[in-house]
């Protein structure tokens, strides 16, 4: 399989403090791959660096295209969908605006609605609060509604920040069941950050640890959960 | 009775020119979290336009929408321009682009027209409408036009996909990047939407009090005061504001003993602060509790 997206070199800042001190990624077309570590590890700044909202250097290609020198707004239009760490969720709109809006970047109109539908399909909670205002939804309904949203897109590759945060157990193999689906059924490329490591190796075929702006680890997700002294001194179970 | 049905609907038309001001206001406000001191200045410019196109022999209605497709024009280059670059700079920094915005408009219009009043002519002219002892002509055609300004906007932004974006992307500008929207451009838009609904304002406000360079000073304060009783931030809650701004201002003028002309906007604006003490996010303001 050919990699969907290689991160090469890349070194990001806030200012004149330095996140990442050279990240190398491969995402492989088709797979789902994690990126693990602890609290300020860089996690959500190499996530933002790919969708160019940060000061970066080094390369990062989507399909062979150089990602660096287009606008955020303009890279989305490539198929890449990114539902950011506390979701970004249009509070005051409805959640079926909030569809329409995950597909605001397509023309065409007609597969739009049956995507709405589809997605309804996929979380039927959604469709019982299509007219609601999404601010009202519970936090596990938002994320859900973030997931569906980044899917309007019919994305090539999806970026997650912690789907799990502030969700219950039973909600979160849900969800991790509905990515799953996605990936297999749709051909979505996912790159899921996560804090419960656990659960993302299952769901991944691939791991990155990442501590204070360095891939510390990197490998096909079974073998880093299966190796002792890894989980222990990076995964903390 | 009747006295009070007129004074009701007097103060429904001009409140429905207070409505617009207060919707520019809110428009751009949402956009950039600012006041736009500037938005009466921009409206009697757009006014003296259109005075300007009639004068070359356009006849009203195509000068009319002429003046807004220019007001639009310039509402969208001044956001280019001017307050773009100023978008991360500090809040006084902006208050300062607004007040040079002020005087930069006023001082052009003053140079370009001078400073004496002109007349400007109203479409609907000036007999009472339908026969009605209770409303003139001119006024009906103030709260039609206004209507169907309003009507048009709330489709744009309802039911259109660019006004669908343009929410999305004052409330939420950074997941409405995310999502493919053109943030900035969006701003722009609204700057010339504002732009154009003062435009309208201006041009239904000037047969009643004359065109002259400094003709909205005191109509922005309604507008002002309508946007923040409404709510500054619910586009709707500013139109009933200035309506209900020009309601009770006529009102106070007729019912409160001594009141006149002089006193009925103190009173008005007391009026106001009083609901504010009472509701500090306006009377339709949003206080949402949003889960984080
Ligand atoms: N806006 C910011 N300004 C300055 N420094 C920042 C900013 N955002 C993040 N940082 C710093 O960059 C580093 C990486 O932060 P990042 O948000 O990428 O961590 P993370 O791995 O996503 O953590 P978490 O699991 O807590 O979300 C941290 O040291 C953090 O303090
Ligand atoms: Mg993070």
């Amino acid at each position: 399989m050919s990699d969907i997206l290689e991160v090469r070199e890349l070194r990001a800042y806030y200012g004149q403090v330095q996140a990442l001190h050279g990240i190398d990624l491969s995402l492989r077309e088709g797979s789902v791959t994690t990126l693990l570590g602890a609290n300020g590890a860089g996690k959500t700044t190499t996530l933002r660096s790919i969708c160019n909202m940060i000061r970066f250097t080094g390369a990062i290609r989507f399909d062979g295209i150089e990602l660096s020198t287009r606008s955020t707004e303009k890279l989305v239009r490539l198929g890449i969908a990114h539902v950011p760490q506390g979701r970004g969720t249009f509070t005051r709109m409805t959640v079926e605006e909030n569809l329409r809006l995950g597909a605001i970047s397509r023309n065409d109109e007609r597969a739009v609605t049956g995507d709405i539908d589809r997605m309804y399909a996929h979380f039927p909670k959604l469709k019982e609060r299509r007219s609601q205002q999404a601010g009202t939804l519970s936090g596990g309904e938002q994320q859900m509604l973030a997931v569906a949203r980044a899917l309007m897109l019919r994305p090539r590759l999806m970026l997650l920040d912690e789907p799990s945060f502030g969700l219950a157990p039973l909600i979160v193999r849900d969800l991790f069941g509905i990515l799953a689906k996605i990936n297999r059924e749709d051909k979505v490329t996912i790159m899921v950050v996560e804090q419960n490591a656990e659960l993302a190796l299952e769901l991944a075929s691939d791991a990155y640890v990442i501590e204070t702006g360095r891939i510390v680890m990197s490998g096909p997700a079974a073998e880093i959960s299966n190796n002792e002294d890894i989980r222990k001194s990076y995964l903390g179970y | 009775m009747e006295l009070l049905t007129n004074q009701i609907l007097a103060g429904i038309a001009t409140g429905s020119i207070y409505a617009c001001m207060a919707l520019s206001v809110v428009m751009i406000y949402q956009a950039i979290d600012h006041l736009n001191f500037a938005q009466g200045e921009m409206a009697t410019f757009s006014a003296f336009v259109a005075w300007q196109l009639m004068r070359w022999g356009i006849p009203y209605w195509p000068a009319f929408i002429l003046t807004v497709t220019i007001s639009f024009a310039a509402g969208v280059a001044i956001e280019r321009g001017l307050f773009r670059p100023l978008a991360n700079a500090s809040i006084l920094t902006n208050v300062a682009g607004f007040i040079a915005l002020f005087a930069i408009v006023n001082s052009v219009t003053g140079m370009t027209w001078d400073f004496t009043i002109k007349e400007f002519p109203s479409p609907f002219g000036s007999s009472q409408f339908l026969g009605s002892e209770l409303i003139n002509s001119h006024q009906a055609g103030m709260i039609g036009v206004t209507g169907l300004l309003l009507a048009f906007l709330y489709c744009f932004l309802g039911f259109t996909k660019v006004g669908l974006a343009m929410r999305a992307a004052v409330s939420t500008p950074e997941s409405a990047r995310l999502i493919g929207i053109n943030v900035g451009w969006m701003v722009a838009l609204g700057w010339g939407l504002a732009s154009s609904i003062g435009a309208v304002a201006g041009m239904l406000i000037a047969p009643v009090v004359f065109l002259e360079p400094n003709m909205m000073g005191g109509i922005l304060v309604y507008g002002f005061a309508g946007a923040v009783l409404g709510g500054l931030s619910s586009p709707a809650g500013a139109v009933l504001g200035g309506l209900l701004v020009g309601v009770f201002e006529n009102l106070i003028g007729t019912y409160v003993p001594g009141a006149g002309n002089e006193l009925k906007l103190p009173i008005a604006l007391a009026l106001i602060i009083l609901v504010l003490r009472f509701r500090p996010d306006g009377l339709f303001g949003r206080n949402v509790v949003e889960r984080v």
